[in-house]
C-alpha cells in the first residue's frame, strides 16, 4: 500500500460523480436560499421600526455568532426532539442557506445604504412608493454594486458545503470518504475531490465575472 | 395652480423658510433667484414634499400637498399628488441601471399601467422633443451632462405632470452644455407648461419668467415681472445681489 495509484479513481468515478451531483444540488439550493433570504434580512436591518429590526437582528446575531457545524447539528439532530424531522439534504440546504443569508445580508445592506440619496428622491418624486422605489431603483443598483462581494460569499459557501458531509448528505466529501474506506487510498480521493471543488469554483467565478461585465455599463 | 401659504421650515435651530407666500397661475413661469442658502431649493423641494414643512400650506390646484394625514394614508396621498408634479434635479439623478428608454417608461408603466408599446411611443416623442431621439438605448453613463439632464426632463414629462419643478438644473453642467438644457425649458414655456424654476442663470430667468421672486435668508425680499425686478429693483438687498451677479 505504499506509493500513489490514481487508477483507483477510474473504478470509483461513479461514486465521485454522484458526490458532485449532490454538491451541485446542495449549493444551487443553498445559494438561492442565501440570496433570497439576504434581501429581507438586509431590508429589516435598515428599517426604522425597532419591532421589525430586533427579531432579525437577533436572528443575525445567532447565526453569525455560532459555528456553522453546530447549526447543522442542531437542525439535523436537535430539531427532531421538538417534532421537526428534516432530511439530511434539506437540513444541509437550510443550514448553509441561512448561515450565508446572514453574511449576504450584511453585504447587501452596505450596498443599499451606498446608493445615493438622489436616487430615492428622483424615484419618489415620480410618485413611486417606498416599496416600489426599493424594488425598481435601489435594490437593482445595490446588488450590482456589491456583486463582487456577494460572489466571495458564494465561493465560501461552496467550500463550506463540505461540512454537510457530517450530517450524512452523500455530497462530494462524504463520497470521497466512502471511497477511501473501501480502498484505503486517502490521498488519491481527497486530491480528486479537491480538484473537483476547484473546478466548480472555477465555473462559479467565470459566471460571476460575466455578471460583473454585463452590469459594468449600467453602473 | 400652485399656492404656497405662510410656509415655515426649520432644520434644527436653523430656520430656512420664514413665512413664504406665493402663487403660480396655470401656464405661468415663476423663477426663483437668490444667494445660496436663501432657502430657494428648500422651497421647491417642499412643494414636492421632499422636505416636510413645519408650518403652512402647499396646494396644487384644489389638493393640499401637506395634508395632516398619518402613515399609509399620507403615503398614498403623496404618491398620487407627486404624479402631478415633475421634478428635475441639479445632479440629474437618472437611474444608472436603466437605459434612457427604461428611465422614461418605468414610472408610466408602473403607476399609470400604460402598456409598454404606448409608454415607449410616448417616450420616443418626448426624446424627440429634447433632441435625443438617437439615444434611446444608451445608458446614462454614456451621456454628457447636458444629455442626462434632458433625459431627466423627458422622464419627468412622461408622467404628464401639471407643473414642472426645476431645481438648479444647469448648476452642475459645463458652461457650453447649459444652453441645450435651457432651450428645452424654453420649448416647454412656449407650450405653456406651468413651471417653477430655481436658477442662477439671470439672463435665462429674464427671458422666460412671467414673474421673478428674489429670496434671501428664508424670506421673499422682492417679487415682480422680470423687467422690473432685474432693471429696477426697489429693495436694497436685491440691488446688492444683482450688482454682485452682474459684476
Amino acid at each position: 500500500m505504499t506509493g500513489l495509484n490514481f487508477s483507483v479513481l477510474i473504478e470509483y468515478y461513479p461514486m465521485l460523480l454522484q458526490g458532485l451531483l449532490w454538491t451541485c444540488i446542495l449549493c444551487v439550493a443553498s445559494i438561492s436560499v442565501s440570496l433570497a433570504g439576504g434581501i429581507p434580512l438586509a431590508l429589516s436591518g435598515i428599517s426604522g421600526n425597532r419591532l421589525v429590526r430586533w427579531p432579525f437582528e437577533f436572528f443575525i446575531w445567532v447565526f453569525r455568532g455560532t459555528p456553522l457545524l453546530l447549526q447543522l447539528f442542531l437542525i439535523y439532530f436537535g430539531l427532531p426532539q421538538i417534532g421537526i424531522y428534516l432530511s439530511p439534504i434539506v437540513s444541509g440546504i437550510l443550514g448553509l442557506g441561512l448561515h450565508y443569508a446572514v453574511y449576504n445580508s450584511d453585504v447587501m445592506r452596505a450596498g443599499i445604504v451606498a446608493v445615493e440619496r438622489g436616487q430615492h428622491e428622483a424615484s419618489r418624486s415620480l410618485g413611486l412608493s417606498r416599496a416600489q422605489t426599493m424594488r425598481k431603483v435601489i435594490l437593482p443598483q445595490a446588488l450590482r454594486n456589491v456583486a463582487p462581494a456577494l460572489g466571495n460569499n458564494l465561493i465560501a459557501l461552496l467550500k463550506e458545503s463540505a461540512l454537510v458531509s457530517i450530517i450524512t448528505v452523500p455530497e462530494l466529501t462524504l463520497s470521497a470518504q466512502r471511497a477511501i474506506s473501501e480502498t484505503f487510498r486517502p490521498f488519491e480521493f481527497y486530491f480528486a475531490a479537491g480538484a473537483i471543488y476547484y473546478g466548480i469554483n472555477y465555473f462559479l467565478e467565470l459566471g460571476l465575472k460575466r455578471v460583473e461585465k454585463k452590469t459594468a455599463l449600467s453602473r | 395652480m400652485v399656492k404656497v401659504i405662510n410656509v415655515f421650515k426649520r432644520f434644527g435651530d436653523n430656520e430656512v423658510l420664514k413665512g413664504i407666500n406665493l402663487e403660480v397661475l396655470r401656464g405661468k413661469i415663476l423663477v426663483i433667484i437668490g444667494p445660496s442658502g436663501s432657502g430657494k431649493s428648500t422651497l421647491l423641494r417642499a412643494i414636492n414634499h421632499l422636505e416636510t414643512v413645519n408650518d403652512g400650506e402647499i396646494w396644487i390646484d384644489d389638493v393640499q400637498v401637506n395634508l395632516p394625514l398619518k402613515g399609509r394614508k399620507f403615503e398614498k396621498h403623496i404618491n398620487r399628488i407627486r404624479q402631478e408634479m415633475g421634478m428635475v434635479f441639479q445632479h440629474f439623478n437618472l437611474f444608472p441601471h436603466m437605459t434612457v428608454m427604461e428611465n422614461i417608461t418605468m414610472a408610466p408603466m408602473l403607476l399609470k399601467k400604460l402598456p409598454r408599446k404606448t409608454a415607449e411611443a410616448a417616450a420616443r416623442r418626448l426624446l424627440g422633443k429634447v433632441d435625443l431621439a438617437d439615444k434611446v438605448n444608451f445608458y446614462p453613463a454614456q451621456l454628457s451632462g447636458g444629455q442626462k439632464q434632458r433625459v431627466a426632463i423627458a422622464r419627468a414629462l412622461a408622467m404628464e405632470p401639471k407643473v414642472m419643478l426645476f431645481d438648479e438644473v444647469t448648476s452642475a453642467l459645463d458652461p457650453e452644455l447649459i444652453g441645450e438644457v435651457n432651450k428645452v425649458m424654453k420649448k416647454l414655456a412656449e407650450e405653456h407648461m406651468t413651471m417653477l424654476i430655481v436658477t442662477h442663470e439671470m439672463r435665462f430667468a429674464a427671458e422666460v419668467a412671467d414673474q421673478v421672486i428674489f429670496m434671501a435668508d428664508g424670506v421673499i425680499v422682492e417679487e415682480g415681472p422680470p423687467r422690473r425686478l432685474f432693471y429696477n429693483p426697489t429693495q436694497e438687498r436685491t440691488q446688492r445681489f444683482l450688482a454682485e451677479v452682474f459684476k
